[in-house]
């Protein structure tokens, strides 16, 4: 009996390969590769190395953002006001530079920005009980609001003396790879770190999980989602600091509509929006199959009307497929 | 001297008194069976104990000191443990991941410290055979019985050397067999001089393990007696009011 007890205590009853058929993300991977193989023998265009370096430094702003969001969507929260906020910290960094401070002070503003706004956003969430989704469609409309007050609505394209710094940080490469590319695997990783081997990422499930269990065992749920709004907003700026010095102009209605695709990455990479559940690598891999997905229609001749359908129905067979997992 | 002292302790919830000048002291080694109907204010005072939240009046004192727990973390670093009602479980982590909800293992990294998932499962699992209870620390709680959730929850309170235990309903929902061990448990407990206040509707549970039972009704103390001076049919009459004191 006492054997017999040790035994079962011990027994592991998952090994890693049946945690990777479990795993939304490998699915995902899988229907990506075999998009990625179907586009290079049926399109002479998708896997010229031109086309590759376009579609990984496309992915790398929505994939940023969704990392942030899927830390959110951890939590059981949501926050609709990245596409904004990636405006806001755009439009900041833009007129910092352009009233002739260096690059340095452009960053330090739309940091702080981010981060102002995701401290407001977490604060209203978690001290004064208001739903994330109210909050932050609030935040949603204020920020853009804001970016075109800062800017008087109009373009900015010239960002001072540190004006080539600033377009060599978002538009060059390092040994042949885009430079947002590389902000967005070094992101990805500690992304990954902090969720698998830190408390704090331990108290994003846990709050996600059971908010109420969390609170009498006494995970500090207010001061984490305070921080995770505040992260959060800051992966949009870090966004769209990148993404301004790849277009090397901004204009406020840059990332009009990039709360959408971020949740749908997030979703298709399997993060549930009830809460709980979510991984980094989910982040990124259901970005890059929104980005291929884009990416093919337009070599497929397919009209760019259709895109949303594809991308749509992304969503619903993602989430069909977890259910299935699920009930089996 | 008692363990744990309360005196005079009220706490309101907006307009609702759910607790009203509440006073009684606990000795070391000591089983208070806790009964009172739905809404007599039983879990808002363990709850209270346990550091989650502030009494509105009135003081608490632990070895003769007065404290003030603020949080949970502060209850425990006196040694007080709780089992909640429901039991408080994530469902998305695993059975170490819960036992250690709040007080994880970790271990240095360079410049930072990360999770010790080895060492919690170790631990965990040790747990587990101590309670004699078929969990495996890596399963999620989604996929476990009632009796493992129990047992998830009640590893919960012996991570550290606790003082007092508190239990509210722990052997509601689980089947007569586990009910049995959870009440050995507390027998044990108690031969260590850990100090238990148990909470249940279940009155042969209460007789058979407690040495003193105190009622409550709508947020008073309407008895604190010894088990072998009263009987199941006068806690009965005090918990529906139809004697009114004792
Ligand atoms: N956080 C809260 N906010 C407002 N009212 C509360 C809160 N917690 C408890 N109450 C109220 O306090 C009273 C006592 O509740 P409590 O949960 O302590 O009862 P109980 O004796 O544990 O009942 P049960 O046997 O059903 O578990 C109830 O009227 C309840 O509605
Ligand atoms: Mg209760």
């Amino acid at each position: 009996m006492a054997a017999s007890l040790e035994q079962t205590i011990e027994q592991k009853q998952h090994n890693w390969f049946s945690l990777l058929l479990n795993s939304q993300a490998f699915w995902v991977t899988i229907a990506m590769l075999l998009a990625c193989i179907f586009l290079s023998y049926s399109t002479d265009a998708f896997a010229t190395s031109k086309n590759l370096y376009n579609i990984t430094r496309n992915v790398t702003f929505t994939a940023i953002i969704a990392l942030g969001t899927t830390m959110v969507i951890i939590t059981g929260g949501i926050d609709l006001s990245v596409g904004s906020v990636l405006c806001l910290c755009s439009m900041v960094l833009a007129v910092t530079m352009h009233a002739g401070f260096g690059i340095y002070t452009g960053i330090a503003a739309a940091v702080l920005t981010a981060l102002v706004v995701g401290a407001f956003n977490g604060i209203l969430v978690a001290y004064l009980d208001f739903p994330p989704f109210v909050v932050t469609l609030g935040m949603l409309s204020v920020a853009r609001s804001l970016a075109m007050v800062l800017s008087n609505n109009t373009v900015v394209f010239e960002f001072g003396p540190d004006h080539d710094k600033l377009l060599a940080l978002g538009g060059g490469s390092t040994f042949g790879i885009a430079n947002p590319v590389i902000y967005m695997v070094v992101l990805a990783l500690l992304t990954g770190f902090v969720l698998r081997w830190t408390r704090f990422g331990r108290y994003l499930y846990a709050i996600g999980g059971n908010e109420q269990a969390a609170t009498l065992t006494g995970v500090p749920v207010r001061r984490i989602k305070v921080a995770v709004y505040m992260i959060s907003a800051l992966s949009a700026g870090i966004a769209g600091i990148v993404q301004t010095g790849w277009l090397g102009a901004v204009t406020t209605n840059i990332g009009a509509g990039m709360e959408l695709q971020v949740i749908a990455a997030a979703v298709i990479g399997g993060a549930n929006l009830a809460g709980g559940v979510g991984t980094a690598y989910g982040a990124l891999v259901g970005s890059a199959l929104i980005e291929v997905i884009r990416n093919s229609l337009g070599l497929l001749g397919i009209n760019a009307f259709w895109q949303g359908t594809f991308i749509g129905s992304c969503i619903i067979i993602a989430v069909a497929f977890d259910r299935m997992r699920r009930t089996r | 001297m008692p363990v744990l002292e309360l005196s005079s302790i009220s706490k309101h919830f907006g307009a609702i008194q759910a607790l009203n000048d509440i006073s009684l002291a606990i000795e070391p080694g000591e089983v208070v069976g806790l009964m009172g109907d739905n809404g007599a204010g039983k879990s808002t005072l363990v709850k209270m104990i346990a550091g989650n939240f502030l009494p509105t009046h009135g003081s608490m004192r632990m070895d003769g000191r007065e404290v003030v727990l603020h949080r949970p973390v502060e209850a425990r670093r006196h040694g007080i443990e709780i089992v909640h009602q429901d039991l408080a479980l994530c469902n998305n982590l695993t059975a170490a991941a819960n036992v250690f909800l709040g007080r994880e293992m970790r271990k240095g990294l360079g410049p930072v410290s990360i999770l010790d998932y080895g060492g919690m499962y170790r631990r965990a699992g040790q747990l587990f055979r101590d309670l004699k209870s078929e969990t495996r620390p890596r399963d999620l709680i989604r996929q476990m019985s009632g009796g493992q959730r129990q047992a998830v929850a009640i590893a919960r309170t012996m991570l550290a050397d606790a003082k007092l235990v508190l239990m509210d309903e722990p052997t509601a929902a689980i089947s007569v067999r586990q009910v049995a061990e959870v009440l050995n448990h507390i027998r044990h407990l108690r031969d260590q001089g850990i100090a238990v206040v148990l909470i249940s509707h279940r009155m042969p549970d209460v007789f058979s393990v407690a040495d003193r039972i105190i009622v409550l009704r709508r947020g008073r103390k309407v008895a604190d007696k010894r088990v072998e001076r009263s009987s199941p049919e006068e806690v009965t009459g005090l918990i529906t009011g139809a004697i009114e004191i004792a």
